[in-house]
């Protein structure tokens, strides 16, 4: 390819993506890099335009503005180039549901414009390694949720892309099945695969991506590790429950040196960083013994990927 | 209870496999999806059954309940009737090519299709294909069915495998239309649903039952000049004998001008959608 991207370490590249349908701005400037071999977790809410993002990756929309590079080669200039070194597995579990397990597989590898004969070994290696082997010549829609996720997973790799493109992998699937994908994923992340995973699964983004790009509104809000996302929010907090909100206040004011906060969503609640360690909690609660404050219950709080992603986005993305 | 296995060793090679496309790959890569089309309708054959089913009632309908009322001047009726009848199947038959499409597309499954670095005219080109063979066996069917109630031929084998051959060129024509309207619906209920308001004009405002002489003025013109008119009487000529230049060449003019229409804007929506 003539088009090198300047940063030869990135397998993906996004530059100020931008995309409108209409009124609609459903990317209005995004921008990110996957280093090559690595997994990058784009997380958001629904509408947060993830799958415009992959949609433009895989060459299938054309962006209003910005560029893309996927594996070295600009997806504008040489889309063809471009979908001979991706894997792109949907939400919808894309499998032709009259065709056999096999069929699927043979036809995606034909359609790759791999020689028959290497279509149908490749098939049956696929089958194997995901565990289909035994429903291979059963129409896909005889197939469980779980199991159509697994052969349209194993249709996005029948090429060895480079470069995989998931979008929500796992939406709609039971925690078990969820986990063998995970492993899946794990797996060819060794071995070399640069990986672009969108998820609305905090947990998700936080078992598999090396870096996670948060993205609402068509904008990324935040980008980091998981624990670099974690960090920005502070430590361990301890939270104070008192019965009604005027002891709260009062704890508020007699614990300003320890930076008590008062909580906004539930005011009968006290929040204090744990920056001493368990010491600071024997020294509190002396504190307010000592002012005839009586505490309630005590949780202690680690910051998790839930929160960084409600404070960013304000929703509660959706639970696992 | 995945393999822990590599699942994709990365032996990507860039070098290996094609550029873009050439003829040879739009080709193979049509016929793949061909294929595909077939395979799926011969594991749905309860599918193929259905698509009997409306003509073979209707041919009893006009045959043995409204036949007897309708009177064509120097013809047996179900001799008139029966090409009429081949015209409307072939035009219900591009329904399928609607439905299929759109199925594909409200599956996720053109947007795989899509992303592969496949032929992009391989996917509208195999589906018309398939339905194409699978019109053509259903009309040799209604012709079969045809002699079963008395329908006769006039002519000879090479001029009625040329009728059945200017039917399926219409079916194709047709289908050039419902490709656009499959990528324009979300889904197979939406494209059945669409189909009928298109179809019904088209099949019984036409001389496919009855003389369009004993409409009304405007319908009748309507009905004297519209393609499936003409294709009706190019297969009458050509199963029944008379002259056969005239509607044949007419029925062929309709069938190329509505694909040369259709077929770019149908490759354009898929481009878009």
């Amino acid at each position: 390819m003539s088009s090198h991207p300047p940063s030869t370490g990135s397998a993906i590249v996004a530059d100020s993506l931008v995309k409108h349908y209409g009124d609609v701005h459903a990317l209005q400037g995004v921008s990110f890099q996957v280093p090559t071999g690595t997994v990058l977790g784009l997380l958001g809410p629904n509408g947060a335009g993830k799958t415009t993002a992959v949609r433009i990756l895989t060459t299938i929309l054309q962006p209003t503005s910005g560029r893309a590079e996927v594996a070295g080669v600009d997806v504008a200039a040489h889309p063809h180039e471009v979908r001979r070194r991706i894997g792109l597995a949907g939400q919808y579990a894309a499998v032709d549901e009259n065709l056999t397990g096999h069929e699927n597989l043979t036809l995606v590898g034909r359609l790759n414009h791999l020689p028959k004969a290497v279509a149908r070994e490749r098939s049956v290696e696929l089958l194997e390694q995901f565990h289909l082997t035994d429903a291979a010549h059963r129409p896909a829609r005889t197939y469980s949720g779980g199991m159509r996720r697994r052969l349209d997973l194993a249709a996005a790799l029948v090429a060895h892309p480079p470069v995989l493109l998931l979008d929500e992998p796992t939406t709609g699937l039971d925690p078990a099945s969820r986990q063998d994908l995970w492993d899946v994923i794990a797996s060819l992340v060794s071995d070399g695969t640069t990986v672009l995973l969108t998820t609305q699964y905090l947990e998700e983004a936080d078992r598999l991506a090396d870096r996670i790009v948060v993205i609402d509104g068509g904008l990324v809000v935040a980008e980091g590790t998981a624990a670099e996302l974690k960090s920005t929010l502070g430590e361990t907090v301890v939270a104070l429950s008192f019965r009604h909100s005027d002891l709260a206040l009062r704890a508020t004011d007699v614990l300003g040196d320890f930076g008590a906060s008062h909580s906004t969503t539930d005011d009968s609640v006290v929040s204090i960083p744990l920056r001493g360690g368990a010491s600071t909690v024997r020294d509190v609660l002396n504190l307010l013994h000592a002012h005839d404050l009586e505490v309630g219950r005590i949780d202690l709080h680690e910051p998790t990927l839930d929160d960084v992603f409600i404070s960013l986005t304000g929703t509660n993305g959706a639970r696992s | 209870m995945i393999a822990t296995t590599s699942p994709g060793q990365p032996t990507f090679d860039p070098s290996v496999g094609t550029s873009d496309g050439g003829i040879g790959w739009a080709i193979r890569d049509t016929l793949a999806m061909t294929g595909r089309n077939l395979t799926a309708m011969r594991r749905v054959p309860q599918v193929l059954v259905f698509s009997l089913v409306q003509p073979v009632i209707f041919v009893f309908m006009f045959r043995y309940v409204f036949g007897g009322a309708i009177e064509i001047p120097g013809q047996n009726y179900v001799d008139y009737l029966m090409p009429g009848i081949f015209a409307q199947t072939v035009s219900f038959g591009a329904i399928n090519t609607a439905v299929g499409l759109a199925e594909d597309k409200g599956k996720g499954l053109l947007e795989r299709l899509r992303s592969l670095p496949m032929s992009r005219a391989a996917v509208l080109g195999g589906r018309v294909l398939a339905d194409t063979v699978r019109n053509t066996v259903i009309v040799v069917l209604m012709v079969l069915i045809g002699l079963l109630v008395g329908f006769r031929t006039h002519t000879n084998l090479p001029l009625v495998i040329a009728g059945i051959a200017v039917l399926v060129f219409f079916g194709v024509a047709l289908a050039s239309i419902f490709v656009l309207i499959g990528l324009s619906v979300p889904n197979g209920e939406a494209a059945q649903a669409a189909a009928f308001p298109l179809l019904a004009p088209l099949t019984f405002a036409s001389s496919a039952f009855v003389d369009p002489s004993t409409m009304p003025g405007w319908l009748e013109w309507w009905a004297r000049r519209q393609p499936l008119s003409k294709t009706t009487e190019a297969v009458r000529a050509l199963m029944l004998g008379g002259p056969t230049a005239g509607p044949v060449t007419a029925s062929l003019l309709w069938s190329v001008g509505i694909i040369a229409v259709m077929a770019p804007l149908a490759i354009a929506k898929y481009r878009k959608a």
